[in-house]
């Protein structure tokens, strides 16, 4: 049951993203919803790689008789997190702009381009 | 010469050479009407005895192009607009639903067989 | 020195790119002609190895090419050994899609030369390059990881050329609502991978293929894998009634992006294509996903038909046609899947469906010609009168003669009307949806009607009319974007006037290439 924990972690993590994607308003809010979401799903991929009793995935001086845990996840998830921070950059800098042009910070105001 | 579809053919070479031979026939039924008429006068249309309006006040703007269309489906049109909000957090929303909607239809079924 | 261009062509397809993409700024301190011409030689040498890839495609078969090694399951000489290395594998449906990238991108970069001025034109050449190299890393990869990473190129460099203009307020939050979505939807992608690795500890796209097809490793996570990957990839392709964001970016993006944007949303298709055919084929319940597809294409049809024709500005009504468009293609596709799910995984698919999946696959290269007709002559209207209001406009005829000549053949050819390619790839889509059921193609022969209403609606405010007081001053635009429009028209028209051609040299690979999915697996690991 103890390893399970992380999965549930990512379920939560994910549920609150979605959760302030989805129902709150100011954008900065939603910006922080959206790297929530992000971190729920690198941990999801690490958590993939566990196995039970092994090490961390370095090869040189490793203790003999002792398994690693799978290596290929956590090149994924450096990945992950690089991509993750250069379109948060991307999103914050969009978002101060916005806020002199429009004034304002907030969702339900920003719709100068509907229907 | 000509793609094949489900029902037939469709060769646009051969219906290229019976469209110009189609415009050459009507040219010359064109060229063989009336050449004189009036000029002048005779030539502006009758508006019940008004003075023809300038054109640049009776061009018809974009917004009101289609208004018979657009009056007669009002409803529709309110309704789709009223979708249509331009808030991003109805844009996650749609996604998020129609990903439910998804898995509902595709693999509940299975499921449950 | 031919052998090793061919050779390397899938590489050089995207590192040709990516390495002047990187160049670009420290050229753009030096002179302002050097990054043009660099970038302009850059451009067209990556066209030039499309067509050499696409030609040994044509004539071999699929072509795989292993990063790092002679083979794909090489041995090295230490020991070290993985069942599948990082590999491109490029098969009739990726060239297909390489020809659109590479050829928009060119039509799209003559076009930035005369309407981008002025300082910031060095970012945009960069973010123009990094476009391309997602878009032709999406459609050469034979790897799932190696997809979500060029996805996000896609999505970020997308994301930063739509607010290019940020002195006005709009782009901005079009760029925003852009962005948000399609991490979002990137995001998805990334954890059902991670389902789909955790599951198989497989990222290879054909070794995966191979793993799902067999009953006894077929699990419930897989389909929830599917499940999430089809969503995000329906929402990054346009289909509604998740197309929002589509007018959106559409509409605020300028010049030329709108049209390398719609070349972008059909590599999103593809890679919908790419996950449906290929790597799941029978596995899920196709029917039912056919169904899906369909109602999804029938929706698309009609909410951008009809929203498009209370629009008043004129960028934002060509992307709610554009979404149309889409409706079109995934209607074509889902009738194909649908009748390739009867006859299961080895047997011949019937008549109609054949012809469906080639009206389906013609489309999309139609679909990105036409619709970016549109938008360049829509651009050029923009840059000369800095006006993009409709019921401001008209009278433009006057002094924009060819520009309105291009936006006549544009309009029949979205609107499919004969002898233009529109017309070639319709009929073939409303003869073969009619056998499954009369209403889809009854609906799409009407929305075909809508949108030549839509376009003359175009017409009639901008181009005809009296020649008005405040546009005294316009005159037609500059020759290179006069060019620009040239070169598509001349390709609308030849694939217009010769479709059978272009069906049987081009879409047929490709279409056969989707639906062989025994030949792709067998390529990958065959070659163990």
């Amino acid at each position: 049951m103890i390893y399970n924990v992380p999965f549930l972690a990512v379920v939560v993590l994910i549920a609150i993203g979605a959760y302030a994607l989805l129902f709150k308003r100011n954008l900065i809010k939603i910006a922080i919803g959206l790297t929530i979401l992000e971190s729920g799903v690198n941990l999801f991929l690490i958590t993939l790689g566990y196995r039970e009793g092994d090490v961390a995935p370095i090869y040189t001086n490793l203790p003999s008789g002792r398994g690693m845990v799978l290596p290929v996840p956590q090149a994924l998830t450096l990945t992950s997190i690089v991509i993750g921070v250069a379109v948060l950059a991307l999103i914050l800098s969009l978002i101060i702009r916005i806020y002199r042009k429009y004034g304002t910070l907030d969702s339900h105001e920003m719709r100068r381009l509907k229907e | 010469m000509a793609l094949e579809t489900t029902g037939g053919y469709w060769s646009p070479v051969i219906w290229l050479a019976a469209f110009i031979v189609a415009f050459l026939i009507s040219y010359i039924i064109w060229g063989m009407g009336e050449k004189k008429h009036a000029k002048g006068e005779q030539e502006k249309p009758f508006l019940s005895g008004m003075e023809e309006p300038p054109k640049e006040e009776v061009h018809i703007r974009a917004e009101n192009m289609y208004w018979g269309f657009t009056d007669t489906l009002r409803g529709y049109y309110d309704f789709m607009k009223k979708i249509h909000t331009g808030i991003i957090n109805d844009y996650v929303l749609w996604f998020l639903g129609m990903a439910t909607i998804f898995f509902i239809v595709v693999i509940l079924p299975e499921v449950f067989k | 020195m031919n052998d090793w261009i061919v050779t390397n062509a899938p590489i050089l397809i995207i590192a040709t790119p990516l390495f002047a993409a990187f160049l670009t700024p420290l050229v753009d301190r030096v002179s302002k002609r050097g990054r043009d011409a660099m970038v302009f030689v850059a451009t067209l040498i990556t066209l030039v190895i499309a067509f050499i890839l696409a030609k040994n495609v044509f004539d071999n078969g699929l072509v795989v090419y292993t990063l790092g090694g002679k083979s794909v399951g090489l041995t090295l000489p230490s020991g070290y050994h993985v069942p599948v290395r990082i590999i491109l594998e490029v098969d009739g449906m990726s060239v297909f899609m390489a020809m659109i990238s590479t050829l928009t991108s060119f039509v799209g970069l003559l076009y930035s030369f005369s309407y981008i001025k002025g300082e910031g034109s060095g970012k945009y050449y960069t973010l123009f390059l990094m476009m391309l190299v997602g878009m032709l890393g999406m459609e050469m990869t034979g790897d799932l990881f190696n997809l979500f990473v060029f996805l996000e190129i896609l999505s970020v460099s997308s994301a930063a050329l739509i607010a290019f203009y940020a002195r006005k307020g709009k782009p901005l939050e079009a760029s925003i609502k852009y962005i948000i979505i399609s991490s979002l939807a990137a995001l998805f992608v990334l954890f059902a991978i991670g389902l789909l690795y955790g599951e198989y500890n497989l990222l290879n796209m054909g070794a995966l293929a191979g793993e799902i097809s067999s009953e006894a490793t077929f699990t419930f996570t897989t389909q929830i894998a599917f499940i999430l990957l089809f969503a995000s990839f329906v929402l990054k392709a346009g289909a509604a009634p998740m197309h929002m964001w589509l007018p959106d970016a559409y509409g605020e993006a300028p010049g030329a992006i709108s049209m390398v944007l719609v070349a972008a949303t059909q590599a999103s298709l593809y890679a919908l294509l790419r996950v449906c055919f290929t790597v799941y084929s029978m596995a899920i319940d196709a029917s039912t996903i056919g169904i899906i597809l369909i109602s999804l294409g029938l929706v698309s049809i009609f909410i951008g038909a009809t929203m498009a024709l209370i629009q008043i500005n004129m960028k934002r009504l060509i992307g709610y046609a554009a979404v149309a468009e889409i409706g079109y293609i995934l209607l074509a596709i889902g009738v194909g899947f649908f009748e390739l799910a009867k006859v299961g995984g080895g047997g011949v698919i019937s008549e109609y469906g054949l012809k469906a999946l080639q009206g389906g696959v013609f489309h999309i290269f139609n679909d990105v010609l036409d619709i970016g007709l549109l938008f360049l002559v829509a651009g050029a209207v923009i840059y000369v009168t800095k006006e993009s209001n409709l019921n401001k406009l008209g009278g433009l005829a006057h002094s924009m003669k060819y520009s309105s000549i291009f936006f006549i053949i544009g309009m029949a050819a979205v609107s499919g009307l004969p002898p233009l390619n529109g017309f070639a790839s319709k009929i073939l889509i409303y003869e073969s949806v009619y056998k499954v059921s009369p209403i889809t193609s009854i609906i799409a022969i009407l929305a075909s009607i809508f949108m030549l209403a839509i376009f003359v609606k175009i017409f009639h405010s901008v181009f005809m009319g009296p020649k008005l007081s405040e546009f005294a001053t316009c005159k037609e635009a500059p020759k290179l974007m006069l060019g620009s429009m040239a070169v598509i028209a001349v390709i609308m028209i030849f694939f217009g006037l010769f479709p059978d051609f272009v069906v049987n040299n081009i879409v047929n690979p490709a279409v056969n290439a989707l639906m062989n999915q025994a030949g792709y697996i067998g390529s990958v690991l065959g070659g163990v």
